[in-house]
């Protein structure tokens, strides 16, 4: 785990030297990406991925207290984004406003455009039910439901209808989460009896089992050991085979270690200094953000000097 | 600077060089608080002993004079007659005809609005509702009563117009108008045990994509159920201690019956109407009262019990 920080760290995305020669001379078109090779198409330069979600101009308030202000950013398709910034910046409002969490707060009100592929997330055909099924979410707090293991996992399947057999689908669930073989044996057992970091890839196991296309992580490691956080850090790394993840972490080195893109949130006084919102400071590479910050205020968060 | 420092942490407490651990008063009022406090908890289990010491009593010396089978499986029930009988059958299922009906309102009307309150409901008509209910939960009986000969029964018998309504007492009547008095009940303590229910639980499930439906049949539910059960077991003691609506929409007919049109008398409307009629003490009906009201303490206890249990059995335990 340890040596992957500095991996990550300087790790550049994977372009041959060839690339830019083949953009320059015009082989990849530039307005259709899908006939980009696919690792082109996820790790190449920012402004040809391939775009999971586009905010544009995105504020979040509560019941008028705007807690979350004017974000535009784009977050790539099988990246892992890593929301950072000090506490009370809006990290928790601004992830669960892509997957509609905030339609469970009556006071919330989301202004500005979040498409998700291209589809406007909050438009008015818009099922919210519906894009929790694609857009699934891991909270900071383990929160197994009071029932067995195997429940647990087959509550999303069964919600959603998923066609196989119930067996399979936990087993594939669990397996990918890297728990299977830890609860094998034990699947009738109530989900309460294990550690938390079981719990939380329980968690993790249970959205996937829901086959979303995206996997929000509000704080996923903030409750557990070391041992249980490289676990799922190893996980995250796996899962972003397969989905889109984008992480809020309190922990600069999680940020390093698992992210492709970085995203550093502040909160700032408003322009007439009656109050304060979160605001999107800096959005890169994350090897760029730990290593090379375009803002003062961000290099001076990540090295600790603030927040 | 660092001397100074020295020599403050030294002194910190003034001269002595530790501070007192002991207790600067005596402290008589906390003393005080703490013997009227359990005088208090002591005196209403003290009551409470006592009501059970005289039931039991009573019913100890009523047994002296009847067989205990006789009362328990006897199916006719006189106590008052010259040829007097002493089978408690007809009224326990009188009340176990109430309890039936009551229910059958009180469960799904009651926990229905408990899950609309608690789930679907906007916080400001949570905020209206919510202490409706609990005023309505304090409504006299008598005005449930006046309210069932009234309006229920001429209502049931447009609606159920093919059933046979003679006389002028129905169990059926009596025992809707039960649950819609035991109604409140049911919803607001069903709400709260789902609204305790903490968020993280229901955002887990939102978050799977479950809709507001399956949120709260699946997941706030059974979290709650041990609430739920408890809303429950005091829904049937409210149901089977009534008392008022039951001797005036019920009537006072000791019969063996389940259909709701015919009149029965429970077990409660036996000992009111036999307290307040002309009975001498010492005479073998005024002893029926207390073995009936004896009666009556161990159902509701061995109901408590097996709630209790089945509540251990089921219940999903959240943190
Ligand atoms: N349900 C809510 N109702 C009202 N205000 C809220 C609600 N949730 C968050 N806020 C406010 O929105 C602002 C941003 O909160 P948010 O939880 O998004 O911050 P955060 O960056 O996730 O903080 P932390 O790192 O502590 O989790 C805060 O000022 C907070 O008080
Ligand atoms: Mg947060």
């Amino acid at each position: 785990m340890t040596n992957n920080l500095t991996q990550e760290i300087t790790r550049t995305p994977p372009r041959s030297a060839g690339d830019d020669i083949k953009e320059a001379s015009g082989v990849y078109d530039q307005t259709d990406i899908s006939v980009r090779p696919e690792e082109f198409r996820q790790r190449g330069p920012a402004e040809h991925r391939e775009k999971t979600f586009e905010l544009r101009n995105v504020s979040v308030s509560y019941g008028g207290n705007r807690a979350v202000h004017d974000v535009s950013m784009d977050i790539f398709h099988k990246n892992i984004t890593a929301l950072i910034g000090p506490s009370g910046c809006g990290k928790s409002t601004l992830l669960r406003s892509l997957n509609r969490m905030n339609d469970l707060v009556p006071s919330a009100k989301v202004e500005g455009s979040l498409l998700y592929h291209g589809a406007d997330i909050y438009g008015p055909k818009v099922d919210p039910v519906q894009v929790r099924k694609v857009i699934g979410m891991v909270f900071q707090k383990p929160n197994p439901f009071p029932k067995s293991i195997y429940d647990n996992v087959a509550f999303g399947p069964r919600t959603t209808g998923i066609k196989g057999d119930m067996d399979d689908i936990v087993e594939e669930a669990l397996r990918r989460a890297g728990l299977w073989d830890e609860v094998k044996d034990r699947l009738d057992d109530n989900a309460y009896g294990m550690s938390g970091g079981q719990q939380q890839r329980l968690c993790i196991a249970r959205c996937i089992a829901v086959e979303p296309d995206v996997i929000l992580m509000d704080e996923p490691c903030s409750a557990l050991d070391p041992i249980s956080t490289a676990r799922i850090e190893d996980l995250m790394l796996e899962l972003k085979e397969r989905y889109s993840i984008v992480i809020v972490t309190h922990n600069m080195q999680q940020a390093a270690r698992v992210s492709d893109m970085t995203a550093f949130l502040m909160v700032e006084l408003t322009a007439d200094e009656k109050s304060r919102w979160g605001e999107l400071i800096e959005y890169d590479d994350t090897s760029k953000i730990f290593t090379n910050p375009g803002d003062s205020r961000t290099e001076d968060y990540i090295s600790g000097r603030v927040g | 600077m660092t001397t100074a420092g020295i020599t403050v942490s030294g002194g910190g407490a003034g001269n002595s060089p530790r501070r007192s651990l002991e207790a600067p008063s005596p402290r008589y009022g906390e003393k005080t608080v703490k013997v009227i406090l359990a005088a208090c908890a002591g005196l209403s289990v003290l009551v409470t002993t006592g009501i059970v010491l005289s039931l039991l009593s009573g019913a100890a010396d009523f047994f002296r004079e009847v067989p205990i089978h006789e009362f328990l499986f006897g199916t006719t029930w006189a106590p008052a007659f010259a040829d007097a009988h002493f089978g408690v059958i007809p009224i326990v299922t009188g009340t176990l005809n109430i309890v039936f009906w009551a229910l059958v309102v009180s469960i799904p009307l009651g926990l229905l609005s408990a899950i609309y309150l608690s789930e679907y409901a906007p916080n400001r008509v949570r905020k209206t509702i919510k202490p409706m209910l609990e005023v309505l939960e304090g409504i006299p009986t008598v005005a449930i009563g006046l309210f069932a000969l009234m309006f229920l029964r001429p209502f049931l018998e447009d609606v159920f117009p093919f059933l046979d309504w003679t006389g002028p007492h129905a169990i059926g009547v009596a025992g809707v108008a039960v649950g819609l008095l035991i109604v409140p009940l049911v919803a607001s303590i069903s709400d709260d045990a789902m609204r305790s229910v903490p968020r993280g639980l229901r955002e887990g499930a939102y978050a799977l994509g479950a809709s507001k439906l399956r949120v709260s049949a699946r997941v706030v539910f059974p979290a709650a159920i041990s609430g739920i059960v408890a809303a429950i077991v005091l829904a049937v003691s409210r149901a089977i201690g009534e008392t008022m609506v039951v001797l005036m929409a019920a009537g006072a007919r000791p019969q063996i019956t389940f259909d709701p049109t015919k009149s029965a008398q429970t077990m409660t409307a036996f000992i009111g109407q036999t307290a307040t009629g002309e009975i001498s003490f010492g005479t073998i009906a005024y002893y029926t009262i207390f073995a009936v009201g004896a009666l009556l303490f161990v159902m509701t206890l061995v109901m408590n019990l097996f709630a209790v249990r089945l509540v251990r059995r089921f219940r999903e335990v959240y943190e």
